[in-house]
């Protein structure tokens, strides 16, 4: 069974997955979550958006776990609660986005200025199926995991 | 330096912050009547209200000014109501302020109160698709401690802090607060009390994130004629309010945002958004950061004081482990921080913590801060961050 993302929009889900936002026909400035209505870039009037897919890899502006079970509207993925790692991830058009960080992985695989990839995995079931969102992986080099 | 933006802080007061199960109209009420005592001024001589609302209180939360007024006895009053998240009370202080430059009113009481929930601070009830504070927490479990972990790890992973370092800036704001009588902590942290305490989002612990509380606190603004007509012999004076918003693109990860501006086209501005409050409150009141003898700033967790200390300017970026480390930041020190004991004494009480800051830094000013006086303290400032790009800084001196 596919899982529908837990959001509309916000994410492609292929093989290669990447968050979508929108680029300002006039200034060029993009937006993720998408911006439309009005360019946010105060020195731009623009008006018209085309929609984007972000880059894939950033490095990790970042990072931290949620080890107490956060307060809804959050949906826990499991009972009893499992912690789960959280990232802000500098992508190279000039933005930051926050992610959870991919399923086991946590802090101590982070740093500061590493590389990570954009995934998406299951976030939470509900009545409706599997709900899927988008989460940072941390790039491990070939061989560096054998090194460890 | 120009006196004709002056405004004289009168009187100040606060209800004890703690969980004490009452409305908050009782505590900002408690605080009104302190503040107005403290002036030696009437409630009827007040003519304008400014309340500090929050969001959580229902209906007489919204409408704060009008709710203080009625439950201090209607006085015809003028009224306005803020909300700034954080930086609440300082907007109301603004508010007032410029009705008193603007010579449209001569006494203003700001009041700012709350009665806060148990455990993390999360959105109100519904779905709302379209707003981030609530996103955060469906699409990402994102809470209030994790943004603060993220500024933490930062200072770990580009300056070499340590958690060892974020403990003692608890160690020393309990016992900055330890005889404060309106902090609701007055008990003695160790290094390993804080290391030994859960860790709630890596790498801070329980007792490196502020509580939130109960709590209320009230500032008689008056004209400096005013003050002078009435015998105020040489008030702490108010020299600037900064409630600037943050320049586009605003880069630094914000609270309740899932991500940053973009700065590919427009680049990377001169200031962060904290740096920019802190850089206003001193343009305006033309003194810099080095005649600053006591800042009152937000430690929501402790590494964020250290973050503030930068910000301000108190010391250059990375550099604020070795000011705690030398005790510069301790009262006794070069620049003592938080000598009220700050959040970490306080636990958060939104509308009210912004004029908390500025009610600590009169009685400093003043020098009756009994049990943590920062010696000869002439010019102090205030700093604080909230949801959706409002901040405040406060620059009082005498």
């Amino acid at each position: 069974m596919t899982a529908t993302p837990a959001i509309e929009g916000w994410f492609t889900t292929g093989a290669a997955p990447a968050l979508v936002g929108t680029r300002c026909a006039t200034c060029t400035t993009v937006f993720f979550p998408k911006a439309d209505g009005f360019c946010r870039n105060p020195a731009c009037d623009g008006e018209t958006f085309e929609e984007v897919e972000l880059s894939r890899r950033g490095r990790i502006w970042s990072y931290t776990d949620a080890q107490y079970q956060p307060p809804p509207p959050y949906i826990p993925a499991a009972d009893p609660y499992e912690p789960f790692a959280l990232a802000a991830v500098e992508l190279p058009e000039g933005l930051v986005v926050l992610g959870q960080v991919a399923k086991g992985y946590g802090v101590d695989d982070l740093k500061v200025g590493d590389e990570a990839e954009l995934v998406v995995e299951t976030l939470y079931t509900d009545e409706t199926g599997e709900r899927s969102i988008w989460r940072w992986k941390p790039v491990t080099e070939m061989g560096q995991e054998a090194d460890q | 330096m120009s006196t004709s933006k002056d405004v004289a802080v009168a009187g100040v007061g606060m209800h004890p912050w703690g969980k004490w199960g009452k409305s908050f109209v009782t505590y900002g009420v408690h605080a009104a009547r302190a503040a107005l005592t403290d002036a030696g001024i009437p409630w009827q001589d007040v003519d304008l209200i400014v309340g500090g609302e929050t969001v959580r209180n229902g209906y007489g939360g919204y409408v704060a000014g009008a709710t203080f007024a009625q439950a201090l006895g209607w006085n015809g009053a003028r009224v306005a109501t803020s909300y700034a998240a954080c930086a609440t009370g300082a907007q109301a202080l603004d508010t007032a302020r410029a009705r008193i430059l603007a010579g449209m009113c001569e006494v203003a009481l700001v009041v700012g109160a709350d009665t806060t929930p148990k455990g993390f601070l999360a959105p109100n009830a519904g779905e709302r698709w379209d707003d981030p504070d609530w996103l955060r927490f469906r699409l990402l479990g994102m809470t209030n401690p994790a943004y603060f972990a993220l500024y933490a790890r930062r200072r770990m992973d580009l300056y070499g802090a340590t958690q060892a370092d974020f403990a003692q800036v608890k160690v020393k704001n309990a016992k900055h607060g330890l005889h404060n009588p309106n902090a609701r902590y007055r008990k003695e942290v160790s290094v390993d009390d804080v290391l030994g305490s859960a860790v709630v989002s890596d790498p801070l612990h329980l007792l490196d994130i502020c509580a939130t509380s109960d709590g209320a606190a009230a500032v008689v603004l008056t004209s400096v004629d005013y003050a002078r007509r009435h015998g105020l012999t040489d008030p702490v004076k108010v020299k600037a309010i900064s409630t600037v918003t943050p320049t586009f693109p605003n880069t630094v990860m914000d609270m309740p945002n899932l991500s940053t501006d973009s700065s590919a086209v427009a680049g990377v501005p001169e200031r962060t958004f904290k740096e920019s409050i802190g850089h206003a409150a001193y343009e305006e009141a033309g003194i810099g950061p080095e005649d600053v003898d006591v800042a009152e700033v937000y430690d929501l967790s402790t590494a964020l004081e250290l973050d503030w200390i930068e910000d301000l300017a108190l010391c250059k970026r990375g550099e604020a482990e070795a000011l705690l480390r030398a005790g510069d930041t301790t009262i006794g020190g070069r620049i003592p921080v938080n000598p009220s004991g700050g959040l970490a004494c306080f636990g958060e009480a939104v509308p009210a913590q912004a004029l908390a800051q500025v009610c600590e830094l009169t009685w400093q000013l003043r020098g009756q801060a009994e049990g943590r006086q920062v010696e000869g303290a002439r010019v102090g400032i205030t700093a604080n961050q909230g949801l959706f790009g409002h901040g405040s800084s406060v620059l009082l001196a005498i």
